[in-house]
């Protein structure tokens, strides 16, 4: 695509020649060359090692340390944990995220904008702060803490704070993939099948969700991989207790500071294999719906305006 | 005319409804812990708080929380945007396979990257090993922690860039280059300051990534107090302390940090978008 300019440029030959003194397509060869030995340099030391590592660490004292390390009780424990609470965080934040989005997109309302930022905002705070707010509300010092303690009631170093912590710092994920999805989409679908006499239930059931499936699965997919991984948040709050409150990267976290190397990164492959399945999936739902790309946001907040 | 037309349009139902769940749900899961967060941290007063934030401990994560995500987003917007120009506008073998593989910071938890990256980095780790003999240290020290952030807030960066550039005007360059500008020219004089905007928004997204982060530091960092220790491990620390105090104070300065940040960013993303005409 570089090269037009340079047969323009080839037609005034003599001159171009004689002040660049070079071949100038030549030039650009060389510079393609070296910007794409830069990109893929630097992706190697900061993508593709860490990723490779991952495996060979776990693989490193052969496939029975590995298997011994995935099939432990503790291991187990913490996988169904972390499939337990991502099976509550992603459904609640699943449904905010479609009535937000219904809010957002089907209504024109003041603060409109705010609510969108004020959306946004477990973004802009750090996983330990979330986790941390928690403690402030549900700790033995916190708000409720007497309350709780007097009711025999735990929240927090519980799972309830562990999948608290969870929907805060996955909130936005499904919310800010719908929105774009659902304004490009606009609102004559429902509004003809309002006029036909259909009811606000079957409007959302039969028109608007099939409208946004892709959306809400990408959405979904994103909010899942998060819901699994997260550590700091869940950190704070967990309490560390094994067998019970231990997600699989607090797992991972335990093992690796026993210097148990080899099952800490079993563990960790397991999570690694999440995230490669979290990104073919991402890619065949934009190879599906192209317009789940990258630049759906900058196109959102554009549409906003 | 508008409004008459809209006024014979059918109203869709739900308004009341889904603006109650979304603004309940809000509050109760986001909006009131995070007020929680700053009644306590001001609640045992200014000079209290005063006086934790300038504790030289405290000084010292916040400077490296602060400093190493500076250095971090600098360098992702450096290396950032040569990875977006070559997936933007060069065709090579695997290149579908790279592209997807900028969102591995994304999917990949934070503890898995921080073992990663920690055992790709010791001294006797693939990297670390040949950084070893030219005095490079990178694990267990500060500069360590930059490489961490590196890794994560990478996507940030790449995403935010590529669109804008497969939206440049190639007409203008073609311009350039047919009034004799080299390649290096038409980079600095056309497409740079057409990019700026969307620089600046990547920067700070990639910066507002970095600097709250936890997960995939702590392994790597080795977490000295005054040297390699993060304002969030910091908290941590507070919290399993009893510190209630101290940990909600360094949290309530990295929040309002945060939240300048984030609202300048929503600046920047209108100004990117006026400045590309809206395109």
């Amino acid at each position: 695509m570089m090269e037009s300019p340079t047969v323009l440029r080839d037609y005034n030959a003599p001159a171009a020649r004689s002040l660049r003194e070079r071949d100038p397509a030549r030039g650009v060869r060389w510079g393609r060359f070296a910007l794409i030995a830069v990109a893929l340099t630097f992706m190697a030391a900061f993508l593709f090692l860490p990723l490779l590592v991952v495996f060979t660490q776990a693989l490193a004292k052969g496939a029975g340390a590995y298997l011994a390390a995935v099939s432990d009780p503790m291991a187990w424990a913490a996988i169904k944990l972390t499939l337990m609470v991502a099976a509550i965080a992603v459904p609640m934040n699943l449904v905010f995220g479609v009535v937000s989005a219904w809010t957002i997109t089907k209504f024109q309302f003041r603060g409109k904008s705010t609510l969108i930022t004020l959306i946004d905002l477990p973004f802009a705070v750090s996983p330990v702060i979330a986790g941390l707010t928690y403690i402030l509300i549900f700790g033995a010092h916190g708000w409720f803490g007497a309350y709780l303690q007097a009711h025999d009631i735990r929240i927090v170093f519980a799972v309830p704070g562990i999948v608290l912590a969870t929907i805060f710092v996955t909130f936005p994920f499904v919310a800010r993939e719908l929105i774009p999805v659902m304004q490009a989409q606009g609102k004559d679908d429902e509004e003809t099948a309002l006029s036909l006499g259909a009811n606000g239930w079957q409007v959302f059931w039969h028109v608007t969700l099939p409208n946004i499936r892709w959306g809400l699965l990408y959405g979904v997919l994103l909010c899942n991989a998060r819901a699994m991984g997260e550590f700091g948040a869940v950190s704070v709050v967990s309490g560390h207790i094994r067998g019970l409150t231990n997600t699989m990267p607090l797992h991972v976290e335990i093992l690796y500071n026993e210097y148990n190397y080899a099952a800490a990164f079993a563990v960790a492959s397991l999570l690694a294999l999440l995230a490669l399945l979290t990104l073919a999936g991402k890619s065949f739902l934009e190879w599906r719906q192209p317009e789940l790309r990258h630049g759906a946001r900058l196109k959102r907040r554009n549409s906003e305006k | 005319m508008v409004s008459s037309r809209a006024r014979r349009r059918p109203v869709i139902p739900g308004f009341g409804l889904t603006l109650g769940y979304t603004m309940v749900y809000l509050s109760l899961l986001v909006l009131i812990p995070l007020s929680a967060t700053f009644i306590r941290s001001f609640g045992s007063g200014w000079e209290h708080f005063w006086v934790v934030v300038t504790a030289p401990r405290v000084m010292a994560s916040l400077r490296l929380s602060f400093g190493a995500a500076l250095l971090a987003a600098a360098v992702n917007a450096a290396f950032g945007l040569v990875i977006a120009w070559v997936l933007v506008r060069y065709s090579f073998p695997f290149k579908r396979l790279l592209d997807a593989m900028v969102d591995l910071p994304f999917a990949l938890p934070t503890a898995v990257a921080g073992i990663a990256l920690t055992a790709l980095y010791a001294p006797n780790g693939w990297l670390g090993r040949s950084l070893q003999p030219l005095g490079i240290r990178v694990a267990f020290t500060p500069l360590g922690v930059v490489v961490a952030l590196i890794f994560i807030s990478l996507p940030f960066v790449v995403r935010t860039l590529q669109p804008v550039l497969e939206e440049l005007d190639k007409d203008v360059e073609q311009a350039a280059a047919t009034l004799g500008a080299s390649e290096w020219q038409t980079f600095v004089r056309v497409i740079l300051p057409a990019l700026w905007p969307a620089l600046l928004t990547a920067f700070a997204l990639a910066f507002a990534r970095a600097v709250g982060e936890y997960g995939s530091v702590i392994f790597i960092a080795g977490n000295m107090p005054m040297k390699s220790e993060i304002a969030p491990l910091l908290i941590i620390t507070k919290l399993e302390q009893y510190d209630y105090a101290g940990a909600t104070a360094i949290a309530a300065v990295m929040l309002i940090l945060s939240f300048t940040l984030m609202l300048s960013i929503n600046a920047l993303q209108s100004w990117t978008l006026t400045r590309n005409g809206g395109a």
